[in-house]
């Protein structure tokens, strides 16, 4: 039983990492309608630059988000600016292959700057624990999930007490019909991109001090969160949660009941079982277009 | 049929038939024997980059360091030698292509393995359809021996399954009273580890060690900590895990989380990496740690230590950061090397008549090969003892006892 618990409790803490990592790919999916399948490696780059910082200049990586999140934001705008912006046709189907080539672009150069030899980020809360019912949650968790929580208590807040916010879910509403009542979307869209972007370094870090990674890590990370935010419902910051937290709970549970090897098919089956009931993820809006 | 036509048809039939008969043949590549004293280039697929660059990297050291040595002594044979790299990128599919345009496009005169079964297995069917001598270093799976390959000669001390028997051995020799009762295992559906695992288990538990748990985890696994909580929870007195380095470094920092400490803990792969996995683990947490091995840096086999004094002079680092990847590259040098003179020939047919035959000495001990290039000798254990990897087991290699129990982590 308490292993069972025990499962439940790293399932929740991790998930909110992957919580947090999701949210940035939703949010911009709902106000861009693009699927950014560079996020995992925007992710990565995130990790990597605290590690530089960790590496170089000894900055705990927790601390080191003062510096990467606003740096990950401008060039999150950048990226909006010269490789999503441009894409007037076809927007949904061409960011797929744009923002491939964008992961594949990042790859190469974190495989050129660091190698492919799989580092982590080290702090001292990294390993030390305290006891709780019966075992032991080391710090980086706790922190971690902290970390989420107050991020995406900030994008909540942002988007449901602030002008600004306001006019983020109108884009996310009705894209044209936000531009109609005087809503700047390509400035919207921007800073959301940026926002999503500086998601991803906050949740690189977490991700780097519990995980080894190598440039390559983003292909697994791209496919868990995009199973995520399917299920969550495209563009759906509560499913985005909601989804992620459920999914390591599932995975963690599966895998001291049953066996590892089952942990991801029983998330996948659950995965099919909601699209199968509610097509739109558990939070997605169905949306009938004109064909 | 008209008249064009058929003779259309037969036209096509015949080049098609001649196209597959050049294909089929030989006499493209470089089968032969070289004339006396004309350089050489032995051809390598290795992993530059992708998931086995970091090993792939260390075999082209070592292979680099034998041709050096080799040319400092005239040659293979007489031979001058060149080595010559080609990146398969990790893939199953590259690696192929690089051996068949190695042997037929470059001519090259031998080859030798890349890194991992999983390559070995695709690329010695090449290199034997082609009657090319395999040496290799770095495929000793199961699999790689059973589609009877008699052209391939896996250069390690012992068949990789067989990489745990001297632990097994370790923990049955010890006094009834210190003998652990129970072992814990969790390995990676992996070629490489998991018939490890599974040899460990069958022979701990003929020999009264009763497994307290056993999981088998997918290798594209990171979160590794539900598969610790299963260890743990097992309270076992050994465990034992099939791992590759990152999740031998998780499943430590998991455990030091946990505050749990096993008597005895052996991973089949990552505490062989020396400073490495130390910097990664913190290096009072390796204190005590066990990994299987062919090869260290103190070994007192011959040539070892002129091998770690060169290979340091021309990469630089510490003996301890020497990658056994290199030593086992090197070794296969060493092996062609003897068997060269042993024939007195590079062709690769000689090549293996010799290889089939005798018992060689490398910087890893003494190896002979049976019939499809398994090798017939045995790992040793090794365990890390005060910052360094030394050998305690069998105590004819043992240059320290075994720590047991293993001191606790330093949480």
């Amino acid at each position: 039983m308490t292993l069972i618990l025990e499962a439940v409790v790293f399932g929740v803490l991790t998930g909110g990492v992957y919580a947090l990592m999701a949210s940035g790919l939703t949010l911009i999916f709902g106000v861009m309608r693009i699927i950014n399948v560079g996020h995992g490696a925007l992710v990565i780059l995130g990790a990597y630059l605290s590690f530089a910082l960790l590496r170089s200049a000894h900055i705990d990586p927790f601390l080191s988000l003062i510096v990467t999140m606003p740096a990950m934001f401008a060039l999150g705008v950048v990226l909006q600016l010269v490789f999503i912006r441009p894409l007037k046709e076809d927007r949904e189907a061409l960011s797929v292959l744009v923002t491939y080539a964008l992961a594949l672009g990042i790859e190469g150069l974190l495989g050129f700057l660091f190698s492919d030899n799989l580092v982590q980020l080290t702090a001292w809360y990294e390993t030390a624990s305290f006891a709780v019912f019966g075992f032991h949650i080391a710090y980086v968790y706790v922190f971690g999930f902290a970390l989420c929580i107050a991020i995406l208590a900030g994008i909540f807040l942002m988007l449901y007490r602030t002008t600004f916010g306001s006019a983020v879910r109108a884009t996310m509403l009705n894209r044209t019909a936000a531009q109609l009542v005087g809503v700047n979307v390509d400035r919207v869209s921007a800073i959301a991109f940026g926002i999503g972007v500086s998601t991803a370094a906050a949740g690189g870090v977490i991700f780097g001090m519990t995980n080894a990674f190598n440039p390559g890590s983003h292909y697994d990370l791209i496919s868990r969160l995009l199973t995520i935010i399917v299920l969550g419902g495209l563009g759906s910051l509560r499913g985005a949660v909601i989804a992620a937290v459920g999914m390591l709970i599932i995975e963690d549970v599966t895998a001291v009941v049953i066996s590892p090897v089952w942990a991801s098919f029983a998330f996948f089956l659950l995965l099919v079982i909601v699209l199968v009931v509610r097509p739109q993820g558990l939070y997605g809006i169905r949306v009938r277009e004109r064909i | 049929m008209r008249k064009p036509a058929f003779l259309a048809v037969t036209g096509i039939v015949s080049l098609g038939s001649l196209t597959l008969a050049a294909c089929g043949s030989n006499s493209s590549v470089n089968s032969g024997s070289p004339q006396a004293g004309t350089p050489i280039t032995i051809g390598v697929s290795v992993s530059l980059t992708g998931d086995f660059s970091g090993d792939g990297k260390a075999l082209v050291q070592g292979y680099d360091l034998w041709a050096q040595d080799e040319n400092a002594k005239g040659g293979l044979l007489g031979h001058h030698v060149t080595m010559k790299y080609v990146d398969d990128a990790s893939s199953t599919t590259q690696v192929v292509t690089n051996y068949q345009n190695l042997i037929t496009q470059d001519k090259v005169a031998l080859v030798f393995g890349p890194f991992s079964s999983l390559l070995t297995i695709p690329a010695s069917t090449v290199t034997n359809r082609f009657g090319y001598a395999f040496p290799e270093p770095a495929g000793g799976g199961p699999s790689v021996f059973t589609r009877g390959i008699h052209s391939l000669f896996f250069v390690q001390p012992a068949p990789v399954e067989d990489n745990l028997v001297s632990f097994t051995q370790w923990v049955l020799s010890l006094p009834a009273g210190q003998r652990p009762a129970t072992a814990a295992y969790s390995t990676e559906d992996d070629p490489f580890t998991q018939p490890q695992i599974d040899k460990a288990k069958a022979l701990l538990e003929a020999g009264g060690v009763r497994t307290a748990s056993y999981k088998v985890y997918p290798a594209e696994t990171t979160d590794f900590t539900p598969l610790a909580q299963q260890v743990i929870a097992a309270n076992a007195d050994v465990v034992i895990l099939g791992t590759q380095e990152p999740d031998a470094v998780a499943f430590i920092k998991a455990f030091q989380q946990q505050h749990y400490n096993p008597k005895a803990l052996v991973e089949t792969a990552g505490p062989d990496q020396g400073s490495d996995f130390a910097t990664k683990v913190g290096s009072a947490n390796t204190e005590g740690v066990m990994v299987p091995a062919g090869w260290w840096s103190s070994a007192k086999t011959p040539f070892n230590a002129t091998f770690v004094s060169e290979f340091i002079a021309k990469y630089g680092g510490t003996p301890g950061g020497i990658a056994s990847d290199a030593a086992e590259a090197y070794s296969v040098g060493q092996v062609v090397d003897q068997a060269a003179k042993k024939a007195n020939s590079i062709t690769n047919a000689a090549l293996i008549a010799a290889l089939h035959t005798g018992t060689y000495q490398t910087i890893q001990g003494p190896m002979a090969f049976d019939s499809v290039g398994k090798p017939s000798g045995a790992s040793f254990l090794v365990q890390w003892q005060n910052g360094l990897t030394v050998p305690v087991y069998p105590p004819s290699a043992a240059v320290a006892q075994p720590e047991y129990p293993k001191p606790a982590f330093s949480g």
